[in-house]
């Protein structure tokens, strides 16, 4: 086969300058700067600064605080993840199999997509407000004397039904295409192999699906440790007080609310870690298991 | 020919614009909705009432954001003139010398005379620095105080609690049989602990709350006194009198003006906003209850909402623009105005004068309440506080207090996690400061 190539070596990296200039002013050098000032406590105006070497990361590490909003938000993430994508899929496999009105189930399915986490977080409120919420009337109605706002719990679990709602569509179109690439010979070999419809599904549908699956599980991981910040925000009216915050929430009430910039820069440096391991956990290991094909 | 025309009209219009050039300065605030609209009202009026100046007023988001804005123009140097900023948010600012001009000093270098005793008591030294100069120009001044319904009280046949034993022994349970919530609150660090503080005449930190340095400051809010108070807050909450309705301020007022609860305790500056309502009772407010245990002779309260400063790296031109603003934001029929509108307290003697002359208070006397309180007697513990990361504190008490309102927590685990959270933040900050 003949490699296509450059004829001059100038070119190929001219093509990517602005690419990489781009990179290098909105992510190396922001980086950088998080990771010179957390090594730092400095004034917020700027005049006075002390360098105190790893104290800001040593102070999270002893902050029960913080291991406490690090576990909610583990939790948050695997509860997010498996109810988006366990939905997502469901919905995904019954949308499949509709015959009229498929396009029109399809799309209404998709609807939420389009809807920025705020305003989601916005809806969420209206649902479980205090006084009036529809949702939290319901709950009610059950015996659960739902408050947002007031008890930890509550405020979590309106975060989770929240953030799940929103990401559900992302996950159906993905998995309803990843449905519609499954070749109709396959199909057709394993209805004759199995007749009950549950048992094709595990045996021969969902482990082709397993592609799209592992690609979506990464998505969901990365959009319920960040994405989500839109959703925390407003049901918190950005004041947490004893409700839940992820990790990342956390850096923006030290930094832009507390302005204490060593504190919250040690807290994203953490936080850029984080999301490298993951993204070295997905190369490394699942795109090389997953076959695509 | 015709380019010669052009070129004459062009030369025109720029000698007309020297001649009638403005200097322009920038304010940054955080009020939004109707308080936005008045304080357009305030800008208009400025550059009205002369040609030399335009002030242009930017709503900026809640008082945090517009404080963070402010730091990061600073930093970058494009700040506003005037940058408007909280209570909590005082000791960053005012710790940051270089960053803002003194308005005494700026009063004074433009000719504009300046004598704090012309100030209210109550604001005189909030945003002031040690020695008593006058740093933060104070703005939007309020005090918690305690709204009522009248109606309420007058079905369980009492009247407004003077003190928190009297509300418990004898208020709340009338409110409670007459079906009512008897007391709700908006605010628990700025109410239950600030001003809890002031009001029962009680030190808030050490280094004379804060005032001579960040260096060595310790809060000490874990006193008995206040650990007794939220015993009871617990107490009250189990029994039916009180309700915490979270962290949200308007989450915790509207029970009040939907008539669930009889008492709200508020911001005298919400009585602009209660008042355009149509409540469905009538409202009136009186001062914070004290307790009797902790003192015979209570105190004034603090100041609550926020000051302005005037920013640091302009021009000449420009900040005596920003004096001339001041002189007229602090004018009495400005200050007058700013009060009806917003129930706000007048910052001036003269302005408070002018309001009772008008017969303002004969129509509605709780409009009075805020500034009643904020003069009544002083002491070194109600001049103010200050404390560096001060809003991350508040975030912490907002945080434990509302594990003791939830049953998460006991009050004496509360406000140990708080002081010492507290105060590793005090000291952060003052590493901050070399």
């Amino acid at each position: 086969m003949k490699r296509a190539g450059f004829a001059t070596r100038w070119l190929p990296i001219l093509l990517l300058l602005p690419q990489l200039a781009i990179i290098a002013v909105f992510f190396y050098w922001p980086a950088a700067v998080a990771v010179q000032s957390s090594f730092y406590l400095e004034d917020p105006f700027g005049f006075g600064s002390s360098f105190v070497g790893f104290d800001n990361y040593t102070q999270l590490a002893d902050s029960s605080e913080y291991w406490r909003i690090a576990k909610f938000t583990g939790l948050f993430t695997v509860l997010v993840t498996f109810f988006s994508l366990a939905l997502a899929l469901l919905l995904a496999v019954k949308a499949d199999n509709v015959l009229r009105g498929a396009k029109t189930y399809r799309t209404l399915l998709m609807w939420v997509y389009a809807v920025a986490p705020p305003v989601a977080g916005f809806i969420g409120l209206l649902m479980f407000n205090q006084t009036w919420g529809p949702l939290a009337e319901l709950a009610k109605s059950l015996g659960w004397d739902f408050k947002l706002g007031v008890n930890f719990g509550d405020t979590a679990t309106s975060m989770v039904l929240v953030s799940v709602w929103k990401q559900v569509p992302v996950n159906f179109i993905f998995f309803l295409s990843g449905l519609q690439s499954i070749p109709r010979s396959v199909r057709e070999a394993a209805l004759i192999d199995a007749r009950s419809s549950f048992r094709r599904f595990w045996d021969v549908t969902f482990p082709l699906l397993a592609p799209t699956g592992f690609f979506l599980l990464i998505i969901n991981i990365t959009y319920a440790m960040f994405d989500t910040f839109g959703v925390v925000d407003v049901l918190v009216k950005g004041e947490p007080g004893n409700n839940p915050m992820t990790l990342v929430y956390k850096v923006y009430v030290d930094g832009f609310r507390g302005n204490d910039i060593g504190g919250s820069s040690a807290q994203s440096v953490i936080l850029m870690v984080l999301v490298l391991a993951l993204t070295i956990f997905q190369f490394r290991l699942v795109e090389r298991r997953i076959h695509y094909t | 020919m015709k380019n010669i025309a052009i070129g004459t009209t062009a030369a025109l219009s720029l000698l007309a614009n020297a001649a009638f050039a403005q200097t322009e300065i920038t304010w940054w605030h955080a009020m939004g909705g109707a308080l936005g609209e008045t304080v357009n009202q305030i800008a208009e009026g400025f550059n009205a009432s002369q040609n030399e100046y335009t002030i242009t007023p930017v709503f900026k988001g809640t008082y945090e954001e517009t404080l963070t804005a402010g730091i990061a123009a600073f930093r970058a140097g494009e700040q506003p003139n005037i940058l408007q900023v909280f209570d909590a948010g005082a000791a960053t600012v005012i710790a940051a010398q270089g960053a803002t001009i003194p308005v005494q000093d700026l009063l004074e270098a433009n000719g504009v005379t300046f004598d704090i005793d012309d100030y209210i008591s109550g604001v005189r030294y909030f945003y002031a620095d040690a020695d008593g100069k006058m740093i933060g120009m104070p703005f939007n001044s309020s005090s918690p105080i305690m709204y009522y319904n009248v109606q309420a009280l007058e079905a369980a046949g009492v009247t407004p609690p003077l003190t928190w034993e009297e509300f418990e022994t004898v208020t709340a349970p009338a409110l409670k049989a007459a079906g009512y919530t008897a007391l709700a609150q908006s605010h628990l660090p700025w109410i239950f602990v600030e001003n809890f503080m002031s009001r029962n005449d009680l030190p808030f930190a050490t280094n004379n709350n804060g005032y001579d340095g960040a260096d060595g400051t310790r809060i000490l809010v874990n006193i008995d006194p206040l650990k007794a108070h939220f015993t009871a807050l617990t107490e009250w909450q189990d029994a039916g009198y009180f309700e915490w309705f979270g962290t949200g301020w308007n989450d915790n007022q509207t029970p009040f003006e939907n008539g669930e609860v009889a008492i709200w305790l508020g911001s005298s500056g919400s009585f602009g906003g209660l008042s355009k309502l149509d409540l469905g009772f009538d409202f009136s407010a009186t001062v914070l209850p004290y307790w009797e245990a902790v003192t015979t002779e209570p105190k004034q309260t603090f100041i609550g909402g926020a000051a302005l400063f005037a920013m640091s790296g302009q021009s000449a031109e420009e900040n005596a623009a920003t004096a001339a603003f001041f002189e007229y934001l602090t004018s009495p029929e400005v200050q007058y105005m700013w009060h009806r509108e917003t129930g706000y307290v007048p910052i001036t003697e003269a302005a408070y004068e002018l309001a009772i002359s008008d017969g303002y208070y004969d129509r509605f006397p709780a409009a009075e309440v805020g500034i009643q309180q904020l003069s009544l007697k002083a002491s070194e513990n109600t001049r103010g506080y200050r404390m560096g990361f001060y809003v991350q504190i508040r975030d912490v008490m907002n945080r434990e207090f509302g594990r003791i309102l939830t049953g998460e927590t006991s009050v004496d685990d509360a406000f140990n996690t708080i002081e010492v959270e507290a105060n590793a933040l005090l000291s952060r900050f003052a590493q901050t400061q070399n």
